[in-house]
């Protein structure tokens, strides 16, 4: 076996172009359940440490084993941490998406895949990647390099441990160092030497065969980088950041009923609490029940946090819709509750292992009647942390519930962020009054009165020792003092104070973030996850001579500035991940009076939204 | 004017009521929240400390009529056994007492009150059980008997749910059923499940007299009046200690609750051990085939944890802690950050 036979020149030959360096994506195409997050991990740790901007995407199957899997890795000198579209190096290890992996890769692109097994008469994967003469390609001999490995591995572990193969390829061709590459096993096999051993042995073998047998011949190369990020930059995943920013909200109750992406909010929950919330003696300042399902998760939320308990779960869209009976009665008994609700693609199932923003609409206004609710909007791992306890705080000032809106990119996808902060402020529990308050004021209380007339009233709790502290909590009409009510001055007077109560909130809630450069003539709004790719967008636009200011949205009810600062350009682009435009929609609600400026940059396709597409389209709109 | 009479904590009875009823006139509902009443009054309960907590439906309003001093939650249709459970969870001091109906715990509920006895939350769970939807104008609902005919909704086709039965094969900890006619057994149903530790279900055949109180009717006053078999009198005894319980072995059970109090057990009609499983399957099994209204306590198991106990809380319910034992400290999330993969 020459050398030559190991990888061909592409008819374009480009030996004798420049490199190109940290500005490319590599797309890793597995099967579902074959262990290859590990690798994939690894690979992204490993370029992290070496101070590349980087970022990780996992486009997986609803599936426990077999499906295609990709993950997308993509390198970025500029810092752009959004996902890209187009992958330039394909790592392409699973033979059931392999023509389409082929095909994917673009012209002066590389490919790397199982050698066929010489000994075979089944040459089945090179027949596949004959009409590609315009990409460079290199070729493993997987099986053989297992073999390698000594001691062998069991036979149940063969196939997750032959991903890292793949890994030693990929630090030998595109410079990846290896040292980071073994602190990243080292991390995540939690220092278990053996297992560390086996695997970085897997990978220093895939290396040194590399080494020895394979010319590196595309452009595509990694160089550390210094100084790009802080000394407390660190990978979390949303859904961790979540559950740990709740820990130090003081949650005190959680019920939850599985469903992807969200579960892992409520596993992080459980263990981070098992860590930090235990008395010396080993009690629990806190309980989680897992839930018979939805209905009851939320129920249970909805009891605990009329009792005075720190509550929430975490679900899907699916999971929304079957909350929406107790969402309108926490909002109309005025029950503190918090809800995260990880966005999957919609409608119905939809695809619950890829992301979308489509549950902004129905969660703002969950249940019938005229029922709205206060929604947090996370972008990035800070702010998934920071509502993770801020939630708790809003929903017990307001006493309604808190959907805190993030999805399965932020939520599962492993994402760079500086360390968090911690809380800056003690805990807001509202207005309770307590036995002594009543005292003082000789019992004159009415549970929904308006006294300080920004539509918040006092609320007792149970258990509290005064002969005048009860009410009836009820999804009834009720008057100011929670009576059984059908009259229509009651029933008017009760949703003119709620109202009130959102307006109070809208002025309250986190303020818009605005960004304005000189000479726009246009801007940007979204929120969440989109800021990654709206941050490039941005570069993008100017290159092409369009100047454009940002707004991120971080709550429902919209803040006032944002209205005013959609007032003062002749049109903006509402960016967001759905179909519809459901962001757009409610601003027009909210403010009829700047619809006409609103243009909708909305798309819904089951991958994060990507700034080439939204760059594109923002300037076919503006006519260029 | 004489004294009216008050009670242990200086309570007089009217101290124990609240609004009027609004269900029809002779609902047997009704003679169930004046026992409620009565109990709470004698046993100079402490309403500060009861939640009252309500589905939907004409028995899930009538916490509106008793215990005007206990904070209540009237929430959803059939689930009030989680909200009951976050509430108990957050507040396991609370002594939550429950009313419920057959349409809201066996049609709509059904799936919550199973998975609540699963978990044997510590709590009170009545069931005025009369066979219909009163508010929605007596459609049948799953307790209703087979080929049962009303005014309004007709014949029905298909078989009922047993509730009690239900309970048992859910692993409930205590199951009873009473007939509201008889005032005297309910009261002493209702002191017996609030000193159990453990979901207490009392299943109470409850006429509803606007829509199914056909003489035919097993959910019937006449019915429950001639098809009733007492399993059990029951009676308290005032002393912790075993030895000075006086029974004749046989004929008379003594069982001890979880505060320590002593309970005894006449049996009456069959011969029925409350204790053993199979027992009181095979009475509810007997009883649901030939139509008898079998009352008394029918099942207890007073070794099972509760999902307080599994969660292992803090002896101080959880919303009594304060800011400082609820959020860690700044070293712990110092820690927490230092397990992440970091840069540096």
């Amino acid at each position: 076996m020459t050398v030559i036979d190991l990888y061909r020149v592409p008819a374009n030959h480009v030996h004798d172009q420049g490199k190109i360096i940290n500005n490319f994506s590599f797309k890793i195409a597995t099967r579902n359940g074959t262990g290859s997050q590990t690798s994939n991990n690894t690979i992204l740790r490993a370029l992290f440490r070496m101070g590349i901007p980087i970022n990780g995407k996992n486009l997986f199957p609803s599936n426990i084993y077999g499906l295609p899997t990709w993950y997308h890795i993509r390198v970025s000198k500029d810092g752009y941490m959004g996902h890209r579209n187009e992958s330039e190096v394909v790592v392409a290890y699973n033979f059931d998406s392999f023509a389409k992996d082929v095909a994917s890769v673009p012209a002066g692109g590389v490919l790397i895949y199982p050698m066929d097994d010489p000994d075979s008469n089944k040459k089945k994967w090179d027949v596949i990647t004959t009409s590609r003469e315009d990409i460079y390609i290199y070729r493993l001999p997987v099986d053989q390099l297992v073999g390698r490995l000594d001691p062998a591995p069991a036979q149940a572990v063969k196939e997750y441990i032959a991903n890292m193969v793949y890994v030693g390829a990929v630090a030998y061709l595109f410079n990846i160092d290896m040292m980071q590459i073994e602190a990243a096993l080292g991390y995540h096999f939690e220092g278990k030497q053996k297992l560390i051993d086996q695997n970085y042995g897997l990978v220093k073998i895939a290396y040194e065969w590399c080494e020895q047998n394979l010319e590196k011949v595309d452009p595509y190369m990694c160089q550390a980088m210094e100084h790009t990020y802080g000394p407390n930059a660190a990978l979390m995943d949303g859904n961790a950041a979540a559950a740990l920013g709740a820990v130090f909200g003081g949650m005190q109750f959680t019920a939850w009923y599985p469903i992807t992406p969200s579960s892992s909010v409520a596993e992080e929950l459980q263990a981070f609490s098992a860590k930090y919330r235990h008395t010396e003696d080993g009690k629990a300042t806190y309980a989680i029940l897992q839930a018979e399902d939805e209905l009851a998760a939320i129920g249970m939320i909805v009891g605990a946090g009329w009792a005075g308990a720190r509550s929430m779960t975490a679900t899907s869209g699916p999971g929304i819709s079957l909350m929406a009976e107790f969402a309108g009665l926490a909002y109309f008994a005025e029950v503190p509750i918090v809800v995260w609700d990880i966005q999957r693609m919609g409608p119905s199932t939809g695809l619950p292992t890829r992301t979308s923003q489509g549950d902004v609409m129905f969660a703002h206004y969950l249940s019938h009647g005229d029922t709205r609710h206060i929604c947090l909007l996370p972008a990035n791992m800070e702010e998934c942390f920071k509502f993770g306890w801020q939630a708790f705080d809003y929903a017990e000032q307001f006493q309604t519930p808190v959907f805190v809106l993030s999805d399965l990119d932020l939520g599962m996808n492993l994402h760079v962020t500086n360390k968090f902060e911690y809380p800056t402020t003690h805990m807001q529990r509202g207005k309770v009054l307590t036995a002594a308050d009543l005292e003082d004021i000789k019992g004159n209380w009415g549970r929904f009165r308006d006294v300080d007339n920004d539509g918040v009233a006092y609320r007792t709790l149970p258990g509290t020792d005064h002969p005048r502290a009860a009410y009836f909590a009820r999804g009834t009409g009720h008057n100011a003092n929670g009576k059984y009510s059908e009259d229509p001055v009651d029933w008017e007077e009760n949703l003119q104070r709620l109202h009130r109560k959102m307006e109070t909130a809208r002025q309250q809630l986190p303020a818009p973030i605005i960004q304005q450069v000189e000479g726009a003539t246009t801007a940007i709004v979204t929120y969440g996850s989109n800021e990654y790719a709206v941050f490039e967008t941005l570069d993008m636009l100017a290159a092409q001579g369009v100047q454009a200011d940002y707004l991120r949205m971080m709550a429902l009810p919209a803040h006032l500035d944002v209205a005013e600062f959609i007032k003062s350009y002749d049109h903006v682009y509402v960016v967001e991940n759905n179909f519809d435009g459901q962001m757009a929609n409610i601003l027009c609600m909210d403010f009829p009076e700047i619809a006409a400026k609103i243009r909708k940059v909305a798309r819904c396709n089951g991958l994060p939204l990507d700034a080439q597409w939204i760059s594109n389209t923002i300037l076919s709109m503006e006519g260029k | 004017m004489g004294r009216t009479k008050t009670n242990a904590i200086g309570l007089e009875r009217g101290d124990y009521s609240y609004n009027d009823s609004t269900l029809c006139p002779g609902c047997g509902h009704n003679s169930i929240s004046n026992q409620i009443m009565a109990v709470a009054f004698e046993e100079s309960l402490d309403q500060h400390h009861i939640i009252k907590m309500s589905g939907i439906g004409c028995s899930s309003k009538s916490p509106a009529y008793f215990l005007g001093r206990s904070h209540a939650f009237n929430s959803v249709h059939g689930r009030m056994p989680s909200v009951t459970t976050g509430a108990v969870m957050a507040n396991h001091t609370l002594h939550a007492l429950a009313v419920s109906g057959d349409g809201d715990t066996g049609n709509i509920g059904f799936g919550q009150f199973k998975h609540l006895m699963r978990r044997n939350l510590p709590m009170v769970y009545i069931v005025e059980n009369n066979g219909v939807y009163g508010l929605t104008k007596g459609q049948f609902s799953a307790t209703a008997d087979k080929g049962q005919k009303t005014k309004y909704a007709g014949h029905n086709p298909f078989s009922p749910i047993d509730l009690c039965l239900e309970a048992l094969i859910g692993g409930a900890t205590f199951i009873a059923r009473s007939f509201s006619g008889d005032a005297k057994q309910v009261r002493t149903l209702l002191k017996l499940a609030m000193s159990h530790r453990g979901t207490a279900l009392i299943d109470i055949i409850s006429p509803c007299v606007t829509f199914n109180d056909r003489d035919d009717s097993t959910k019937s006053y006449h019915w429950g009046k001639t098809h009733r078999d007492i399993l059990n009198e029951i009676g308290f005894v005032q002393t912790f200690d075993e030895i000075a319980v006086e029974y004749d072995e046989g004929e008379v059970q003594p069982v001890q609750m979880h505060d320590g109090t002593w309970i005894t057990l006449k049996k009456l009609t069959a011969d029925h051990d409350p204790t053993n499983k199979e027992s009181a399957f095979r009475v509810l099994n007997e009883a649901h085939s030939t139509q008898q209204i079998v009352t008394g306590l029918i099942y207890i198991n007073t070794d099972q944890p509760t999902v307080v106990d599994i969660e292992n809380m803090t002896d101080e319910p959880l919303v009594h802690l304060p800011e400082s034992r609820l959020r860690p400290s700044q070293a712990m999330l110092e820690d927490a950050m230092s397990s992440l993969f970091a840069a540096n």
